[in-house]
């Protein structure tokens, strides 16, 4: 009898023990994210409210509180002329957005992927065991963790026309003939930023993809050599597989970052209309051009579309944040 | 069907020798049970089989063909590792099917092989799902599965059971039981370190100790005529009782063992006189655990049915005679 009532006490009170353990870490959950939303409220979401609307009036850079509203005017308006022609203006129709616009998706698109690509290879090789191999893990991230600033400077001396380095190197080898000014030319500009980037950033992806390969687990190898499976099959079938998660939020980071590239194209190129991106042309509106509002819907607009993608990209690449599908 | 012949093989990694020197003769169709403590080198033993750890010198032969040098997957082996090693992104058929499919066979002869060694196994229902869906049990099944696919000419088990819980273990082992009979053409290689699963499993078994084979005999035979020390105390459950000292002297020995079902509570002439330190019962058998004042571990006795003794009761208790192994002080035993 005594056995039973036991038991049975502890079936019932099983589940409210459960539920308490659960309120409480509810509880301090919430503790533990409110510093960081309140941050984020204050430092991310009030300036991004303020940017859209700002976006929507008529502010100008001296007058920040007399401006007034527009509704979608910066983005798009037209005016009918007497001819009966109607003349559109604004964001959606101004040539020099859409080339920034193009200019960054292309830097975004080629920057990720050869970041990927050049990251995963180095990822493999630093997933090996070799002697050293801890230096040469220290060693390799160096050039992310240089200041991009410093970075961009140091290599617009290297490629500079007059006195660089790269301009010395590849005539004395035969590569070019002339002094080439790589980054103020038009057709090099984009390529120079290209290089320095992924210079900069493959560190970064190879480290995201080494901590995934890492959770691969060596036995799967081990049975692959039994089945007999080549080693490039291997690294399509099995290792691919099995690191596509981490590779996927690796991925997504740089593509956000990419698609936000200011700094590096600032210093490197300016006012290069073949490096221009969304967010240098914003810049330039909302400080250099004294279009503060233009600028703003600039600003949202690159906000609106690094959302999209992004979602668009969780969705398709069934991206999980907790670490994979396994 | 394979007969692998190892002649003096070594392996060592860096500075550390890990195998040195076995000889060993593995027949036809054979259930080879490598039995021994963690670090005796017998899933060492084991890789070097399979090809997934060079050997250091010496030569392994399959069916007379030498191996030293041949892939893992021109070796004809399959093997079934401890922690499974299935491949998590795939389903249950696509990794049993995985092999056969780099090989080039048909989807017909796929489909029928990877069907044929599910329901030998009754993995059938799971084959669309992936391997985190099952438990530790049906993972372990889904990986002699693929083994079973390869059509090998040698099984090797690296501890396959290790990881199941007491209950699974003994119904897995049943299994692989069944699968030799069933595929007695297949040599298989086994490596446990529970001498329970040897004793139960093997043709033969192989008992290593520091990289060296200590005895190579059939389950009975290593029960019966351990050949060392160690022998006689890694077979048997519980470990059998060793005595040293004016006790051992008086049979003539250094050391003396005798396995706890070889001693009755008797008084006769010769008995051990102590007191019971603490007695268990299973149910089937009673453990008596006898302190018979020379020392050392207490001496385990075996009783059939439940028996119950109280703590500190004197006892006295006597080896059945013949059933007494002497060993001399190299730990071998003395003949005469």
């Amino acid at each position: 009898m005594t056995a039973e009532a036991t038991a049975g006490t502890v079936v019932r009170t099983q589940p409210q023990i459960q539920s308490e353990l659960m309120k409480s870490r509810v509880a301090a959950a919430m503790w533990f994210l409110v510093p960081m939303l309140v941050a984020l409220a204050i430092v991310a979401g009030w300036p991004l409210l303020r940017t859209i609307y700002f976006s929507l009036t008529n502010t100008s850079l001296n007058n920040l509180y007399g401006g007034d509203f527009v509704g979608f005017k910066n983005y798009l308006s037209w005016t009918t002329l007497k001819s009966g022609r109607t003349v559109f203006s604004g964001l959606l129709v101004d040539p020099a957005w859409w080339n920034a616009v193009g200019n960054t998706l292309r830097f975004a698109v080629i920057s990720v992927t050869l970041e990927t690509v050049i990251g995963m290879i180095v990822a493999l090789v630093l997933n090996a065991e070799f002697k050293g191999r801890g230096i040469v893990r220290a060693a390799i991230l160096i050039p992310w963790a240089i200041p991009t600033i410093v970075s961009a400077k140091m290599w617009s001396w290297m490629l500079n026309d007059q006195f660089g380095i790269i301009n010395d190197l590849f005539l004395n080898l035969g590569i070019i003939s002339q002094k080439v000014a790589w980054t103020a030319t038009a057709d090099t500009a984009m390529t120079a930023v290209l290089i320095v980037d992924i210079w900069k950033t493959t560190p970064f992806m190879a480290l995201l993809i080494l901590a995934g390969l890492q959770m691969v687990p060596k036995d799967v190898y081990e049975a692959a050599k039994i089945d007999g499976v080549h080693p490039v099959k291997v690294f399509f079938k099995v290792t691919l597989p099995l690191v596509r998660p981490a590779v996927m939020v690796a991925v997504i980071f740089r593509l956000l970052d990419a698609m936000r590239i200011f700094d590096l194209i600032y210093v490197l190129t300016p006012n290069s209309k073949a490096t221009k991106t969304m967010s240098v042309i914003s810049r330039e509106n909302l400080f250099d051009f004294d279009k503060f509002a233009y600028g703003s819907a600039q600003s949202t607009l690159l906000f609106l579309m690094i959302a999209v993608m992004t979602g668009l990209y969780i969705w398709l690449g069934k991206v999980r944040f907790d670490g994979g599908d396994r | 069907m394979a007969h692998i012949e190892l002649k003096n093989i070594k392996k060592s990694f860096g500075l550390v020798d890990v195998i040195k020197g076995v000889d060993l003769e593995i027949f036809s169709g054979e259930f080879m049970v490598f039995v021994g403590p963690s670090g005796c080198g017998k899933s060492t033993l084991l890789r070097l089989m399979a090809g997934l750890e060079d050997i250091t010198s010496g030569e392994m032969t399959f069916d007379g063909t030498l191996v030293n040098a041949l892939a893992p997957s021109k070796r004809g082996i399959a093997m079934v590792f401890q922690s499974y090693a299935l491949y998590p992104h795939m389903t249950v058929y696509e990794n049993m099917a995985f092999g056969m499919e780099l090989a080039k066979s048909s989807k017909e002869a796929i489909k029928e092989r990877v069907e044929k060694a599910a329901e030998l196994l009754q993995i059938t229902p799971y084959l669309a799902r992936l391997p985190k869906q099952l438990s530790g049990g049906q993972r372990q099944r889904v990986a002699i599965g693929r083994a079973i696919v390869r059509d090998p000419k040698v099984f090797l088990f690296d501890e396959p059971l290790s990881n199941l819980d007491a209950a699974l273990r003994v119904a897995t082992r049943l299994e692989i039981a069944k699968l030799h009979h069933q595929m007695n053409s297949s040599t298989m290689v086994y490596v446990t370190h529970d001498q329970v699963e040897a004793m139960t499993l093997a043709d033969r078994i192989c008992v290593l100790r520091d990289g060296l084979v200590e005895q190579v005999g059939t389950p009975l035979e290593l029960y019966e005529n351990p050949q060392s020390l160690f022998v006689a105390g890694f077979i048997g459950s519980p470990k059998m009782n060793f005595l040293n000292g004016e006790i051992a002297s008086k049979f003539g020995a250094n050391t003396i063992g005798v396995r706890s079902e070889h001693i009755e509570i008797a008084d006769r002439e010769g008995a051990w006189k102590g007191k019971v330190v603490h007695s268990e019962s299973l149910g089937s058998d009673s453990y008596v655990y006898v302190d018979i004042g020379v020392g050392g571990d207490p001496v385990i006795v075996r009783q059939e049915g439940t028996h119950l003794h109280q703590p500190d009761a004197a006892i006295s208790i006597a080896p059945i005679p013949g059933k007494v192994y002497r060993f001399d002080k190299a730990g071998k035993p003395v003949r005469n």
